[in-house]
């Protein structure tokens, strides 16, 4: 064939037309059936898709179920798709109050009303707006202080108690290039708003209507971020972040702030140097505590397939205990979100993992919530920030705070 | 012949145009809507607000602090970017051999993704941890590691977001330099000699640099025009997963978190951002144009 420029025009034109005709037909699953787009964000465990895969392609309900596994900034993502999308059908997120209000998602009480009782009520909180379940929890994760017991005992320090005694032992273990603490390269902003917020009995909201630092215990809390800030015991700019265990692991601090996903790779490398504990009580008026986040399982209310997606979500995510269980703990450390599952974990009947699931029972909090929005976080993050490494007035900023969320709360309540 | 000319420029202007359209003018109008509605979590809003959302931005703390980020960010970034990419034309322009090779050394940063670099900044040279680059150079002073991207008081990750900066376009504006070098003509040289002009500062500053002048204007407002844009570098080296800090925040990144932050987008306030930023570039370039008299002959 003699190639010139028609040729190649014609060649290229259909070219193109095959594309579009083939992208056009590829994504309607199988003939006269439907088919349903399940989106998961990339966990970072080894197996975790190829089992939801698996799970996909077992369903027996008739729809053919296809999962996309989005890397990136999913939640940006999802929220983006909702608003206009009819894809995903079937999503995994934590419900925003913002979300119902829009009709983005749809209700799934009557899929959740005979075992309800069986979810940690923090879970299922996250999941929970004005009475409605949006979510079926999938399972829970957790994060907890990790410290190198053998580091803590050439120190001479006892594992933390209290917040002043979590300041003290980060000093005290900062020696030989070895930081005190790692809670990530952002000084702890992120990852520790919760728990010293927690650590003196107060809390992002009230009820869902009123705003729950506003309090001068909040100020006090908050400032001892600018003492860990401050007093050079805290690493900050680590290759990885807080929820990657490499700076533990490393011998680039002594204690870790991280989730408990970490313990076989931590356990892996440190064997038994390391114990756990939750986020210390600011002091005898306070009380230890760790965070609760548990991705649910949600229809897309403008998803073409509204029944069929959520007789799906019933399929997996309550009737299916035993994969229930394996995407819980088959791949890494996480807790199955509802109790009864909890005792049949094998891996969570002992060590660093049942001490977790025990610390999630009894001083579990919701980071946030769906009432908590943007602008409230945004606002609150700003202030402990700028306490935290400007070292600007406690005071001033978390009033600065709280006035952001009741404007909030305002918006939302009247 | 007509016929066949329009519809050969039709063939291959118009899938421009038509991305053009689809991707900038219909975003940018769209955009500008959604400014005059209360638009949360939608892109179809239906309660139209006037000019509150403007107000609101006007007078947002968080936007106009991003404002001060971004004139720190411009008076490093605009004078450090000029002086050194001419000073790096007017030496790869001097080179008696490998010109081609130093003038392809100093370009090809130019063509390594922002994210790509940013990483590299972030976790390789300015790494907190005693084996980053800059901690080791340090360390055989005897220094400890510094933690260059958390360090606020002295804010020394200004280092690192504009030493990143200078790296990837620090080549792209030593091109447009060199090639203006290039167009001065020879004899303009050759006067100045017999004129009694010593070479070195004297012929640069009286013969070199006016004939620069064009391009010079345009490599500052080119400059400035990509400062207040400054997005990829500042979200990849100081955001995390849980947000971003307060400090060094520029107002790209804060639009991103208004408009598209996880779990909330505020559309109508981040397009009135949107506007409002539009506009304030759209006046200091045309205030800089005019000042710098630029595209009138020297």
């Amino acid at each position: 064939m003699q190639w010139n420029r028609r040729s190649f025009l014609t060649l290229t034109g259909l070219g193109a037309v095959g594309v579009a005709a083939g992208a056009c037909g590829s994504n309607t699953g199988r003939e006269g059936g439907t088919s349903l787009a399940q989106w998961y964000h990339a966990y970072g465990e080894d197996g975790v898709q190829e089992a939801v895969r698996r799970y996909a392609a077992e369903y027996p309900g008739g729809a053919e179920v296809e999962v996309s596994w989005n890397p990136g900034d999913y939640d940006s993502k999802i929220v983006t798709a909702l608003q206009n999308s009819a894809v995903p059908d079937v999503f995994e997120a934590q419900v925003k109050i913002d979300w119902v209000r829009r009709n983005q998602v749809v209700p799934l009480d009557d899929l959740i009303d005979g075992v309800r009782d069986d979810f940690s009520p923090a879970v299922l909180a996250a999941q929970t707006v004005e009475g409605k379940v949006y979510g079926i929890p999938q399972a829970t994760d957790t994060q907890v202080l990790f410290y190198r017991s053998s580091l803590l005992q050439a120190a001479g320090v006892q594992p933390p108690q209290t917040v002043d005694e979590l300041v003290d032992a980060a000093a005290k273990l900062t020696r030989d290039g070895v930081k005190g603490l790692f809670a990530g390269n952002d000084g702890g902003v992120g990852v520790l708003t919760g728990p010293l917020l927690w650590s003196a009995g107060l809390d992002y909201l009230k009820d869902n209507r009123e705003v729950g630092f506003d309090d001068p215990r909040a100020a006090t809390a908050l400032g001892k971020l600018r003492t860990l800030n401050a007093n050079g015991s805290l690493l900050i700019g680590a290759p990885a972040d807080w929820s990657d265990p490499g700076a533990l692991i490393d011998g680039l601090a002594a204690m870790q702030w991280t989730g408990l996903w970490n313990v076989p790779k931590i356990q892996a490398a440190l064997g038994d140097d390391f114990g756990i504990l939750p986020f210390p009580g600011l002091d005898a008026g306070g009380a230890p505590s760790v965070p609760v986040g548990a991705y649910g399982a949600m229809v897309n209310a403008k998803s073409a397939h509204v029944e069929e997606a959520k007789a799906f979500v019933k399929w997996l995510w309550l009737d299916q205990v035993d994969r229930q269980l394996e995407f819980a703990t088959g791949f890494g450390f996480h807790l199955p979100s509802r109790q009864s599952l909890v005792a049949r974990a094998t891996g969570l009947a002992a060590g660093p993992a049942a001490e977790a699931a025990d610390y999630v029972r009894d001083h579990g909090h919701l980071v946030g919530g769906p009432v908590w929005t943007q602008q409230s976080n945004t606002a609150l993050s700003d202030a402990v920030a700028r306490i935290a490494k400007e070292g600007a007035d406690p005071v001033a900023q978390t009033r600065t705070a709280v006035e952001v969320a009741k404007a909030e709360l305002k918006r939302l309540f009247g | 012949m007509i016929r066949r000319d329009a519809r050969a420029f039709w063939l291959f202007v118009g899938p421009f145009l038509l991305g053009l359209a689809v991707f900038a003018y219909l975003p940018i109008g769209w955009s500008a809507y959604l400014s005059f509605f209360d638009a949360r979590n939608t892109v179809t809003p239906t309660e139209f607000v006037g000019l509150d959302n403007y107000g609101h931005m006007l007078t947002d703390g968080p936007f106009l602090a991003s404002l001060g980020t971004f004139s720190v960010f411009a008076a490093f970034i605009v004078p450090l970017t000029f002086v050194l990419s001419l000073a790096l034309a007017l030496a790869v322009n001097q080179l008696r051999f490998a010109r081609a090779f130093f003038r392809s050394v100093f370009f090809l940063p130019f063509a390594c993704s922002y994210v790509v670099a940013s990483l590299i900044w972030k976790t390789s040279l300015f790494s907190g941890v005693r084996y980053g680059l800059a901690n080791t150079v340090l360390g055989f002073f005897g220094a400890d590691p510094v933690a260059w991207t958390g360090t606020v008081d002295p804010p020394l990750y200004w280092i690192v977001l504009v030493t990143a900066r200078l790296w990837l376009q620090l080549g792209f504006y030593m091109i447009l330099f060199i090639a203006a070098l290039q167009r001065i003509p020879e004899q303009l040289y050759e006067a100045a000699w017999l004129d009694g002009a010593k070479p070195g500062w004297q012929v640069f500053r009286h013969i070199t640099l006016p004939q620069l002048r064009a391009t010079a204007v345009a490599v500052l407002l080119l400059n400035l025009i990509n400062a207040y844009q400054a997005f990829d570098e500042f979200y990849n080296i100081m955001g995390d997963a849980r947000g971003y800090p307060p400090f060094a925040r520029p107002p790209l990144v804060y639009l991103y978190y208004t408009s598209l932050g996880s779990g909330g987008q505020d559309l109508g306030r981040g397009s009135a951002g949107a506007v409002i930023l539009a506009l304030i570039i759209a006046l200091v370039t045309l205030l800089q144009g005019r000042v710098l008299r630029f595209g009138r002959p020297a």
